[in-house]
C-alpha cells in the first residue's frame, strides 16, 4: 500500500489554534456512578443505592427531553478505555487540552453532582463530594484545569458553607450555580451565594440546565428537546434580569457573574430592554442606582458556545461590540455535541489584541490567573 | 489525477468504514451495502471528523406528526453537531439549495484557514479493481 | 412631528374595558345576572397594573386616573393627534384568565360585542381583534367563526403566555379557522398566569414580568416553529403585538443553528426558521427597545435581514414614548413607508378596499 492507513482520527488538530486558549466550560464526569463513594458518607451511598437519584422531573435516568446525541456528546469523545466521554483524564488531555493547547480550563461538573436534587441533605452531601473529586482526581493531577466549587444551591446557608469551606484553596476558580433554580437566581434566598462568593473572592458561573419546577418556558411545557436547548438563551436572559432587577449587582458590588452554555447574542438587546422599561417602571426599584446596563457591563460576562452563527457571519462581531471584547471567555463545551472547535469558532478578521482576550486573556483576568 | 490504493475489499465489508489519508487528506471510506463512498473527513461546518459519524436514514414529513423514514443507512451525522450529509452526493440535507448558492468570505488567519464555499462535504471517487479500493485524486 | 402617510395604519391599540358593569349588556342573561349574585371581580391582569406608569401615559388618563375607556378619546388622543387612517383594537380584558372555559367563552362574547357595538360601530377608523377563550379550542373556533362575520374583525387574539405552549397541536383548531377566514394570529404581551412568568420560576418585580414578556415570545415563537404551525398552516400570518424588536436577530441564529443539527427531531421544519419567520411572521413596533446610538439602529435593522417584518404600531395609551414621537428616529422614508402602510396591509387582507365596503351583519 502506498497510503497511511489509520483507524482512528489523530486527536492532533491543524495549528489553526497554537496561540495558548483558555476554556472556560469543561464538563469532566465518572465512569461509574460507584466512583463518587471514595468522598460520600457510607449513609448516603446506601440511600443512592435505595433509592436513586431524584430530580424535578419524572425519569429515574437520564433527562426529562431526550438528548440529540447519546448523553448530547460528541461521538468521538468516548475514550479508548470505555466510559463516558469526559470520564478519563489522559484522553481529556490529549483531545482537548494538548490538541488545542488550553492552558486554562474551568471544570463545571454536571448530573449528577448534587445540584437540584429533591432531598437537600442528598444535595448538601453529594455537592461536597463532587467538589473533594474534583481535586483528588482532576485539578491535582493536571495543573491547566480548575474547579468550581459546586454548591446545594436551594438551601443559601448550606451553599454559603461549602463556599467558605473552599475559599482560599487554589484548585477553585469559580462558584457553580445551575439556570433553572426553584425561583430566578436573583431572589434573596440566594443571596447568601453570593456574599460567601464574594468573601472567597471567587466569580459566580450560572451553567445551563437544572430543574427547577417549573415549566422551562413561561408558556408551558414544550415537546422538543431543541426548543429546550434554545431556551437556555431565554432562561439566562430570565435570570439575568431577575440579579439586575433584584439588586443584587447594586449589593454586591465585587460579584463577578459568568454565564455559561447561552450563547451571548441575546445580551445587548436585553440590556436595551431593561433599560428603557427600567426607567419608565423607576418607582418600583429605588433600591438601584445604576443603569441595568451599567451593572452589566461591570459585573457580568458570559461563555462563548453555542456561538451564535448569522447568515452573515460578520454580523456576529456587530454584537461583540456591543458586549464588548472583553466580556466574552471562548468556551468549547467538551465533550458535549455542540461543542465550538477554537479554530472554527470565529471565522472573521479580527485584530490580534482582540483574538488574545477572547480566547485567553478575559478569562485569564476573570479567574485570577493573570500572568 | 492519479489513482491511490486504500484498502483491500475483504478489509472494508459491508457496513464497515476506514479513515485513510491520501495525499496528505484525510479520507473516509465507506462501504454501504456493497458500494463504495469516500468524503473528504471535515464536515464544513466546523470540521468534526466524519469518520466518527452515525449513519441513519432520511427523516422527512410532509405534515407535522407524520414520519417518512428512507435511505436507511445513507445519511451520515457529523459526530459532533450532527448535521446530516447525504453520503451519495455530500450535499448537507438542511438547506443544500440555498447554501450551496451562497458565498462566503475567506480569509486567511494567521496559522489558521477557514471554511470555505457552501456546506457540501467533499466526496472523492471511490472504484473497486479486483480486490482493491481505489481512490481517485 | 411629520405628518405620518396618508393611510398610516396603527396596530396596536387598547381600548380599555372600565369595567364589568359595561359588558353586561352583552351578556347571555344567566351570565348577567351570575354577576351580582356571585359578585365577579373585575378581570383586570396584573400584565398591567392599572396606575401603573407603563400601563398609560399621564397625559392620556382621565380624571378618574383611566385610559382609553371611551371611543372619544381613543378618536382625539390617538386616531387625530397621530393623524393614523386606521387602528386595529386589542382588548386585554383578563378573560383567559378564567378557570373555567364555558365562563370564558361567555365573556369573550360579551367583549366582542362590546367593541364592535361602542368602538367599531362609532368609530369607521376602527379595527378589532377578535377576543377567544384559548382554554378550549372548541369554544374558541365558534367565537372565531361568529365574529368573522363581520369584516372588521381583523385578527385573533391570543396572550403570549398560556396553560399550553402556542405550537402545540390542541391550539391548532383555532389556526385552521384563522386561516379559513383570512384572519392573522395576533399574540399579545400578557399571561394568564398559569405558570410563573419566566421559565425559572415567578419573579418578584413588575419591572421582572414586563421585561420577561420578551422571552416569552422568544420561546412561544419557537415553540410555533418547531411544532410546525407554519407548515401545517402555509397561509397563517403571527403577528407579535408589543413583544419587543430587537431580540429578533440573535434568536434567530441560534434557532437556525440547532435546528441545522436537530433538524431529525422535527423533520417536518424543511426551511431554516428564520426563513419561516420572514415569511409568515411580523412584530409591532411599539416597543423596539432598541440601542441607544442611531448607528447601532441602523446595524440591527441590516440583522432583520427583511424590511418586511415591521408593522407600526403606537400601543396606544400604554406609554412607550412621549409627545406624538411615534417613530424612533432613524428610519428612512422608504422603511418608514412600509412599517407604516404597506406592510400591515400586506399583513391584514381584510384591511383591503373591498373588506371595508362590505355589510355588517
Amino acid at each position: 500500500m502506498n497510503v497511511d492507513v489509520l483507524s482512528r482520527p489523530a486527536a492532533s488538530r491543524p495549528a489553526a489554534s497554537r496561540l495558548a486558549i483558555a476554556d472556560g466550560d469543561i464538563h469532566p464526569a465518572r465512569k461509574k456512578p460507584s466512583d463518587i463513594y471514595p468522598y460520600l458518607e457510607k449513609r448516603w451511598q446506601t440511600h443512592l443505592e435505595t433509592f436513586g437519584l431524584r430530580f424535578r422531573h419524572g425519569f429515574q435516568y437520564g433527562p426529562a427531553y431526550p438528548k440529540g446525541q447519546p448523553l448530547a456528546c460528541r461521538r468521538d469523545a468516548t475514550p479508548p478505555g470505555g466510559g463516558k466521554p469526559g470520564c478519563d483524564l489522559d484522553f481529556l488531555r490529549a483531545q482537548l487540552l494538548d490538541a488545542h493547547n488550553v492552558q486554562l480550563g474551568i471544570l463545571n461538573p454536571l448530573s449528577p453532582s448534587g445540584q437540584g436534587f429533591q432531598d437537600t441533605e442528598f444535595s448538601i452531601a453529594f455537592c461536597r463530594a463532587v467538589n473533594d473529586w474534583q481535586v483528588a482526581e482532576w485539578t491535582s493531577r493536571e495543573p491547566r484545569l480548575k474547579a468550581s466549587v459546586v454548591v446545594p444551591y436551594e438551601d443559601g446557608p448550606a451553599a454559603a458553607a461549602e463556599i467558605d469551606r473552599r475559599a482560599g484553596d487554589k484548585n477553585f476558580a469559580q462558584v457553580l450555580l445551575l439556570s433553572r433554580t426553584a425561583e430566578p437566581l436573583g431572589n434573596r434566598r440566594y443571596w447568601p451565594i453570593y456574599e460567601a462568593a464574594v468573601r472567597a473572592g471567587l466569580p459566580v458561573g450560572v451553567h445551563a440546565f437544572g430543574y427547577g419546577g417549573s415549566a422551562i418556558s413561561a408558556g408551558g411545557w414544550p415537546s422538543f428537546y431543541i426548543e429546550e436547548m434554545n431556551g437556555h438563551a431565554q432562561c439566562s436572559q430570565a435570570l439575568l434580569t431577575s440579579m439586575v432587577i433584584e439588586g443584587v449587582f447594586e449589593r454586591f458590588p465585587d460579584l463577578r457573574l459568568v454565564l455559561i452554555e447561552s450563547g451571548f447574542a441575546w445580551l445587548p438587546p436585553l440590556a436595551w430592554r431593561l433599560d428603557k422599561h427600567f426607567l419608565r417602571l423607576r418607582a418600583e426599584t429605588p433600591h438601584l442606582r445604576r443603569l441595568p446596563s451599567e451593572y452589566i457591563r461591570d459585573q457580568v460576562w458570559l461563555t462563548t458556545q453555542p456561538v451564535e452563527e448569522p447568515t452573515t457571519r460578520s454580523q456576529l462581531l456587530d454584537s461583540i461590540e456591543w458586549i464588548g471584547w472583553d466580556r466574552l471567555i471562548f468556551a468549547t463545551d467538551y465533550p458535549h455535541w455542540d461543542f465550538d472547535d477554537p479554530a472554527h469558532v470565529l471565522p472573521l478578521p479580527i485584530p490580534e489584541a482582540r483574538r488574545r482576550a477572547f480566547f485567553f486573556d478575559n478569562a485569564a483576568a476573570l479567574y485570577g490567573m493573570a500572568g | 489525477m492519479s489513482r491511490h490504493v486504500v484498502a483491500a475489499v475483504a478489509d472494508l465489508p459491508p457496513g464497515s468504514r476506514k479513515l485513510v489519508t491520501v495525499k496528505g487528506r484525510p479520507i473516509a471510506i465507506f462501504n454501504i451495502k456493497g458500494e463504495f463512498f469516500g468524503l473528504f473527513n471535515r464536515c464544513p461546518h466546523q470540521g468534526g471528523s466524519l469518520c466518527d459519524g452515525t449513519l441513519t436514514g432520511l427523516l422527512e414529513a410532509d405534515e407535522p406528526g407524520q414520519y417518512r423514514y428512507s435511505r436507511q443507512g445513507e445519511i451520515l451525522r457529523c459526530p459532533w453537531h450532527g448535521w446530516e450529509f447525504d453520503i451519495r452526493t455530500g450535499q448537507s440535507w438542511c438547506d443544500p439549495e440555498r447554501i450551496r448558492t451562497r458565498s462566503y468570505p475567506v480569509q486567511v488567519q494567521a496559522g489558521g484557514h477557514l471554511v470555505e464555499g457552501p456546506y457540501v462535504a467533499e466526496t472523492v471517487p471511490v472504484r473497486v479493481e479486483e480486490e482493491y479500493v481505489v481512490v481517485e485524486m | 412631528m411629520t405628518a405620518l402617510p396618508p393611510g398610516a395604519i396603527d396596530c396596536d391599540v387598547h381600548p380599555t374595558v372600565p369595567g364589568l358593569s359595561a359588558l353586561l349588556p352583552h351578556m347571555e342573561d344567566h351570565w348577567r345576572d351570575m354577576v351580582a349574585q356571585r359578585g365577579v371581580h373585575e378581570l383586570h391582569s396584573i400584565s398591567y397594573p392599572d396606575p401603573s406608569p407603563l400601563t398609560a401615559r399621564p397625559d392620556w388618563r382621565g380624571s378618574d386616573g383611566r385610559a382609553a375607556t371611551d371611543v372619544e378619546k381613543l378618536r382625539a388622543q390617538a386616531l387625530d393627534r397621530f393623524g393614523t387612517g386606521v387602528a386595529i383594537c386589542n382588548c386585554l380584558y383578563g378573560v383567559q384568565l378564567l378557570y373555567s372555559e364555558d365562563m370564558a367563552a361567555a365573556y369573550a362574547r360579551a367583549v366582542n360585542d362590546w367593541i364592535a357595538r361602542e368602538w367599531l360601530d362609532r368609530e369607521p377608523r376602527l379595527r378589532a381583534s377578535i377576543v377567544v377563550p384559548v382554554q378550549n379550542a372548541e369554544l374558541a373556533v365558534q367565537e372565531i367563526e361568529r365574529c368573522a362575520a363581520d369584516p372588521r374583525f381583523v385578527q385573533v387574539l391570543l396572550l403570549v403566555m398560556g396553560e399550553i405552549p402556542l405550537g402545540r397541536r390542541q391550539h391548532w383548531p383555532i389556526y385552521a379557522a384563522a386561516e379559513r377566514h383570512g384572519l392573522p394570529i395576533g399574540i399579545h404581551a400578557g399571561s394568564s398566569y398559569r405558570h410563573p412568568t419566566t421559565p425559572v420560576g415567578w419573579p418578584t418585580y413588575y419591572t421582572e414580568d414586563y421585561v420577561g414578556q420578551a422571552q416569552a415570545f422568544q420561546q412561544q415563537l419557537a415553540s410555533l416553529i418547531c411544532e410546525g404551525v407554519f407548515a401545517k398552516f402555509p397561509g397563517l400570518r403571527v403577528v407579535l403585538l408589543e413583544s419587543g424588536v430587537s431580540w429578533l436577530p440573535a434568536f434567530l441564529w441560534r434557532l437556525d443553528k440547532y435546528w441545522r443539527g436537530l433538524r431529525m427531531e422535527i423533520p417536518w421544519v424543511n426551511r431554516p426558521p428564520s426563513e419561516i419567520v420572514r415569511d409568515q411572521v411580523r412584530l409591532t413596533l411599539q416597543p423596539l427597545d432598541a440601542p441607544p446610538k442611531p448607528e447601532q439602529l441602523q446595524r440591527l435593522l441590516e440583522h432583520l435581514e427583511s424590511d418586511r417584518l415591521l408593522l407600526f404600531s403606537t400601543d396606544y395609551p400604554h406609554w412607550q414614548f412621549d409627545g406624538p414621537d411615534v417613530l424612533p428616529d432613524g428610519l428612512s422614508a422608504d422603511l418608514a413607508q412600509k412599517i407604516l402602510v404597506d406592510n400591515p396591509l400586506a399583513t391584514y387582507p381584510r384591511l383591503s378596499e373591498s373588506s371595508l365596503t362590505k355589510g355588517v351583519s
